[in-house]
């Protein structure tokens, strides 16, 4: 076991509507620095609303409403305060999501793409960055000799990848990981969960996923969700051997209902 | 919301940062630049409303309504003035009627032919020399009509004018495919290939398979294609001003010659009419109505594609 962590960001009494729907009841839980935390649950339980919200990108569409906090460490910064920029939060906050979702462009150009974003424009540190970063994703070897190649041509698994190296490059605070490998095969999948292994060493991750199996194997705590509130959160051995309550007991045995 | 202090010292720092500055300034920027752009042509498309509708005003304070509709000559220049706006009505539904008579079954066969039987090398050669059609000049295929294909014609069709409907209405359906097999190729093309899996897989063939799956599923993009065409050919001037002829004549036989609206406004612009004179207005007047014809069209094919619109 790890020694323990502190918070790398508190979610505080956080609710959420799509118009009248209240997506988000009350949701209250630490987001522990340099950790995997996977939030579990069946389709609808609001799951993936929960991770949206870290980076506001349910600010795109029209009728959403936050309430509560979500404060980043070390600063405590809301994330989501209506007088913060959602366009800043997303430079703390890098997500990829459930299918690979790589630019028409180089593999290159895609990994630097959120570099650009923040106006690094010398050469060298581009390239030093972009290796990092392909390196960081366990893709730096099968692209190395082909950057300038178009990342369509590279296989499902590997695009993901990419998408993992393009939202690491610029050093975020938060990783948010949604269904990341429900697209791809199980060796795709096996390569990306030992991947996230890795990353904890220098970034937080913060998981959905629909594989309990995967939560269980990758995560340090888990949280799970039943129609918009958090049931159970602890450290994912306890939950997963020894759950508080019978509901989490009857999910993570496949008894659900 | 609870009031919360904004204090991070590092979004401070990236709400700071020059760069990330100018970014969302360019943004505001570029959003205003934007709007001025749309907010233009919707005044530009306003603006010719008004100045068709004002105009036309002046030429209907003078000539009732009743007149211009249902009087069946066009003189406004003789000295024995009528203003019925049919000749020319019918003759722009003659020429148009024809060139859709030629470009619905040819467009529907190609569009059909090259997203779902032509091989892909056949088609990525054949429609680049089909879209060269659109190339042509409009001016080319009217004297295409009027030297080459109505002498030809008049072998075969006997009381054939040498201005006369039919064959630019003909050049015209030609004319058009190019647009319309463009449009719903597309559309057929952008049917998903899950769909069509589906339809081999209970065993049609291609052809019941564009039939039953393929047309139904892209009717909205076909439809909107065969009515842009439609629009295109009611507003077409070139080929009708040069090989109809541009003498008003209410007709149902397509082998004389006829103006069209098209042709007549030409024709009066060409001349030298007083300025503020009626025969003048009657330029805005028959533009009104080409105007409300086309429009009519959009509005149908707007509500046709709301209402056939397949979602993928």
């Amino acid at each position: 076991m790890r020694t323990p962590a502190t918070a790398r960001a508190q979610v505080k009494d956080l609710n959420f509507w799509y118009g009248k729907f209240q997506a988000l009841k009350n949701i209250n839980m630490d987001i522990a620095d340099r950790r995997v935390t996977a939030i579990i649950g069946a389709s609808g339980c609001g799951k993936s609303t929960l991770l949206r919200c870290f980076n506001r990108i349910h600010d795109l569409y029209p009728g959403v409403r936050y309430e509560g906090a979500i404060n980043l460490q070390p600063d405590g910064l809301n994330l989501v305060d209506k007088g913060v920029d959602p366009i800043l939060v997303r430079l703390l906050v890098s997500m990829v999501f459930q299918k690979p979702n790589p630019f028409p462009k180089s593999i290159f150009e895609n990994v630097a793409a959120g570099l650009h974003v923040r106006g690094i424009r010398n050469k060298t540190e581009l390239e030093g960055r972009v290796e990092k970063a392909l390196r960081q994703a366990a893709l730096w070897d099968e692209v190395k000799d082909r950057l300038d190649k178009s990342a369509m041509e590279l296989s499902g698994g590997q695009q993901q990848r990419l998408c993992i190296a393009r939202a690491l490059a610029p050093e975020p605070k938060l990783l948010l990981l949604d269904e990341p490998t429900s697209a791809l095969d199980p060796i795709a999948t096996a390569k990306i969960e030992e991947l996230i292994d890795t990353l904890v060493h220098d970034v937080t991750v913060l998981i959905v996923t629909h594989n309990m199996a995967q939560a269980a194997r990758i995560s340090h705590y888990t949280a799970f969700m039943h129609l918009g509130d958090l049931i159970e959160f602890g450290e994912t051995q306890q939950l997963f051997t020894n759950p508080r309550l019978g509901q989490t007991q009857d999910y993570i045995t496949g008894r659900f209902g | 919301m609870a009031e919360t202090s904004i204090k991070a010292s590092e979004y401070e720092a990236l709400r700071n940062n020059p760069y990330l500055r100018r970014g969302r300034l360019l943004s505001v920027v570029m959003r205003g630049i934007l709007f001025a752009c749309a907010a233009l042509s919707v005044a530009i498309t306003a603006a010719i409303i008004w100045v068709l509708v004002s105009e036309s005003w002046i030429f209907f304070k003078q000539v009732p309504l009743l007149a211009f509709l249902t009087d069946t000559h066009w003189t406004p220049v003789f000295t024995d003035a009528h203003y019925g706006i049919l000749p020319l009505l019918t003759a722009t539904f003659w020429a148009a009627g024809i060139a859709m008579a030629v470009a619905t079954p040819l467009g529907l066969a190609l569009s059909i032919y090259l997203s779902e039987f032509a091989r892909p090398n056949l088609r990525e050669t054949l429609k680049p020399i089909l879209e060269m059609l659109a190339a042509v000049p409009t001016v080319v295929f009217g004297y295409f009509a009027l030297l080459f294909l109505t002498p030809l014609a008049r072998q075969f069709i006997p009381g054939l004018s040498g201005f006369n409907l039919l064959v630019p209405g003909f050049v015209m359906g030609i004319m058009i495919l190019p647009y319309i097999v463009s449009i719903s190729e597309d559309a057929m093309r952008a049917v998903p290939m899950s769909l069509r899996e589906g339809a081999f897989a209970l065993g049609m063939s291609r052809w019941r398979m564009s039939m039953t799956v393929i047309i139904p599923a892209a009717f909205s993009g076909v439809t909107a294609a065969f009515l842009l065409g439609f629009a295109r050919a009611v507003g077409e001037t070139m080929v009708v001003a040069i090989a109809a002829g541009q003498n008003p004549n209410l007709t149902a036989d397509p082998r004389e010659g006829a103006a069209t609206i098209t042709a007549y406004i030409v024709q009066m612009s060409l001349g030298d009419l007083p300025h503020g004179s009626l025969a003048y207005s009657t330029i805005f007047a028959a533009g009104l109505v080409l105007f409300l014809i086309t429009l009519a069209f959009n509005v149908i094919g707007f509500f046709l594609r709301k209402r056939f619109r397949e979602a993928y």
